[in-house]
């Protein structure tokens, strides 16, 4: 009846291609494959790394050696060899002493190619930026602006040779070495990530961002981010993700430990990008991540995650609120197509007395995918006043996709009250024949609809992300009624 | 305006419409009354471009163009509007937001450029206001925890906003309180004029004493039987549906 059907968007999107799907052909430089404590050694000593560091990295590696991959998320997929991917894989030409005039003009083309000039950064955004390219950061902008108020922003590998007692206080202190599988692999052989660190008093004055890509063919990305908010300080950061895309599965284990010391805020978005697969499930990012934070006194941390990409996704970014009157949230988006999994959600753990902690969590599954949200909120005995809000709403497409729902709370003290809301909902028909007959065709009718379902949410991003974030829900899911 | 002709329809293999006539000039009102099961409902429907019927016979012209053919959007690019009778809840998606994208759709669709942001605004102001409402309401999630009253309240808004051609008002009085009604009727009658034309579909006369009719038509079991002046409304209300039953 209509010249352009829903079946028509259907196909025309079930062939939209992933938009980051491209690679560069850089100069790199990649390890052999395989793991053992030779090829750990051979990452710290290339990082030039102090001996305390390759001791932690040994330590982390005969950690993981004895442990075993987990298998209670709800998510199927071929385990990785892990002796088939090469642990390390650097651009060439990234010197680490670099300038933004020295960066390879391939890789700029590349940022380009991502939309992400890193001069128009510089000028429009007022986001200060570090990019992490397979296993290098190769790139931090805005750091004699930083500087100035004593902000440290930088690679992971510069902070360990620049800031060696910082990181030394800290790292693993939220995330230790044997947190779980994942971690500790990624503690064995991370090869690069952010570090930040706010001192005392000092609001950040710019977004602070990284840019994470895979590029390399056979290696996986272990990025490890560390961030300090020392009392009373501010910070807002946002990390970006994309891969070309392949028909094998890239692995992706990241850590990301997060303190907020008195009276520190820490804002944490993350648009993830990863890959997906294709239409038929072939390829995509496994994506099996750790993050969490802890709050001292009177401190708060809010992570907000728009996930779209990736095969598989696993990944809890949660919050320790120690401290007294400390504050955790958790705002989330995770969007699910063809035969994508996510398995993703939060921990609260409220120690301190009137912790309060929020969680909105939106999937949106459609294809054949399947779409957990996976949630602990856990109130300790003396965690007198303790409040948790959660809010965890689906919305399907189709007939074929499925959404779940796993909360577990588990409360010691009697004082602690604790809500939970759920919710599940289809897109209707009458919905878009609705927004139809005002004109409004079906697959701008589908965004609005999704748009409107994921405000909540999308408000918590920095402005100029949420535009982008916005954009990225549209291209993940029109097509996917019908 | 809008002609109807033999238009023979059906859902699930059921006959619905069995060879509806109707024509319908600018500048006129037209009201479309009938027991319940008529086939009121399902024609404002189909003029609309609803895809769960079936046309099975049957052309519907606007100003002698068959749109019968076309996509519900286009249908509503070319002028056509139905307010609905149970309009559906967008969650997080504010009033404002939506009539900004319907409208911005409907240029697009006719060659123009958006609407500047100040002429839209003044304009929701102003037609806004037309319907009495609160500003507060016009940031609220469409439709979502609205009353009866403030769901068709803001359907007529958005007519106004949009200004079609031939408005189809389904069943615009049911759920409406005497004020709101008014108000209601109030809109509909400052959005009239020469160059469009008004559907009304009603149970009952209520809703014709403040939108006065040129022609009143009376739908039974999927057939116009009978037709008529406005005063055919104050004899339908008086003795029923029965006694033209009994006439046919």
């Amino acid at each position: 009846m209509s010249k352009y059907t829903e079946e028509d968007l259907k196909v025309e999107l079930e062939n939209k291609e992933y938009e980051y799907g491209f690679y560069t052909d850089l100069d790199s430089e990649t390890f052999p494959i395989g793991l053992n404590e030779d090829i750990v050694r051979a990452i710290s000593k290339k990082k030039e790394e102090p001996q305390w560091m390759t001791d932690w990295r040994i330590e982390a590696f005969r950690a993981w050696q004895e442990m075993i991959e987990p298998e209670w998320a709800n998510v199927h997929y071929e385990k990785p060899d892990f002796q088939a991917i090469s642990y390390y894989s650097a651009p060439k030409k990234a010197d680490p002493n670099k300038t933004l005039d020295d960066v390879d003009p391939d890789l700029l083309e590349m940022y380009k190619k991502l939309g992400i000039s890193i001069d128009e950064q510089k000028k429009l955004n007022n986001v200060a930026m570090d990019i992490v390219v397979d296993s290098v950061s190769v790139a931090t902008t805005f750091k004699k602006t930083l500087a100035e108020k004593g902000i440290i922003f930088m690679s992971i590998s510069e902070a360990i040779r620049e800031y060696p007692e910082l990181v030394q206080k800290y790292l693993g202190t939220v995330v230790p070495q044997r947190d779980n599988f994942y971690a500790a692999l990624n503690s064995a052989v991370f090869s690069d990530g952010s570090f930040c660190y706010i001192p005392k008093g000092v609001r950040c004055p710019m977004e602070l961002s990284t840019y994470f890509r895979i590029n390399q063919a056979g290696t996986g990305q272990f990025e490890r981010t560390l961030l300090i908010a020392d009392e009373g300080s501010y910070v807002s950061y946002l990390e970006g993700c994309t891969a070309p895309s392949r028909d094998e599965n890239q692995l992706h284990a990241a850590v990301v430990e997060l303190i907020a010391l008195e009276d520190a805020e820490i804002k944490y978005s993350t648009v993830q990008n990863w890959y997906p697969g294709n239409k038929e499930g072939k390829g995509g990012v496994f994506n099996f991540v750790t993050k969490r934070g802890i709050c001292e006194k009177n401190a708060k941390i809010s992570w907000t995650q728009v996930e779209t990409g990736s095969a598989v996704t696993w990944k809890y970014p949660s919050v320790v609120l120690k401290g007294d009157n400390s504050i955790g949230e958790f705002y989330s988006i995770a969007v699910t197509n063809n035969f994508q999994q996510a398995d993703t959600g939060t921990k609260m753990v409220h120690l301190g007395k009137n912790t309060k902690s929020t969680i909105i969590s939106k999937g949106i599954s459609a294809g054949k995918s399947q779409n957990s949200y996976r949630g602990l909120v856990r109130i300790s005995a003396n965690a007198d006043n303790a409040r948790n809000f959660s809010q965890c709403d689906s919305l399907l497409m189709g007939n074929n996709c499925g959404a779940h729902t796993f909360p577990y709370i588990e409360s010691k003290n009697s004082s602690a009250k604790i809500e939970h809301e759920a919710t599940t909902s289809k897109i209707g028909e009458d919905q878009v024949f609705y927004c139809n007959q005002r004109g409004i065709p079906t697959e701008k009718a589908i965004a609005l609809i999704v748009n409107g379902f994921s405000k909540e949410v999308l408000n918590k991003l920095p402005m100029e992300f949420a535009v982008e974030a916005q954009k990225l829900l549209e291209i993940s899911l029109e097509g996917s009624v019908g | 305006m809008l002609s109807i002709k033999n238009l023979h329809a059906s859902v699930e293999d059921k006959e619905i419409l069995k060879g509806i006539n109707l024509e319908i000039k600018a500048g006129e009102v037209h009201a479309i009354m009938g027991p319940n099961g008529a086939g009121k409902s399902t024609l404002s429907s189909i003029i609309a471009g609803n895809e769960n019927y079936e046309v099975s016979e049957g052309e519907i012209l606007l100003e002698g163009e068959d749109i019968s053919e076309l996509a519900p959007e286009e249908r509503a690019h070319k002028g056509v509007f139905l307010s609905f009778q149970y309009p559906v809840e967008i969650p997080g998606v504010s009033v404002t937001n939506f009539i900004k994208t319907a409208i911005n759709e409907k240029r697009k669709a006719n060659g123009q450029e958006e609407m500047p942001a100040n002429e839209m605004l003044k304009l929701i102001r102003e037609k806004s206001e037309l319907l009495e409402m609160d500003r507060k309401f016009l940031s609220r999630s469409l439709n979502e925890g609205f009353s009866g009253g403030e769901k068709k309240r803001n359907e007529i808004f958005q007519m106004a906003m949009l200004e079609p051609k031939i408005a189809i008002l389904d069943e615009t009085d049911s759920g409406l309180d005497i004020d709101a009604l008014r108000i209601v009727a109030n809109g509909v009658n400052k959005l009239k004029n020469e160059n469009n034309a008004v559907l009304v579909i009603t149970h009952y006369q209520r809703l014709l004493d403040y939108i006065i009719p040129d022609f009143v038509h009376v739908l039974m079991d999927g057939k116009i039987v009978k037709s008529g002046g406005k005063e055919l409304a104050y004899e339908l209300e008086e003795k029923g549906y029965d006694w033209i039953k009994a006439e046919i």
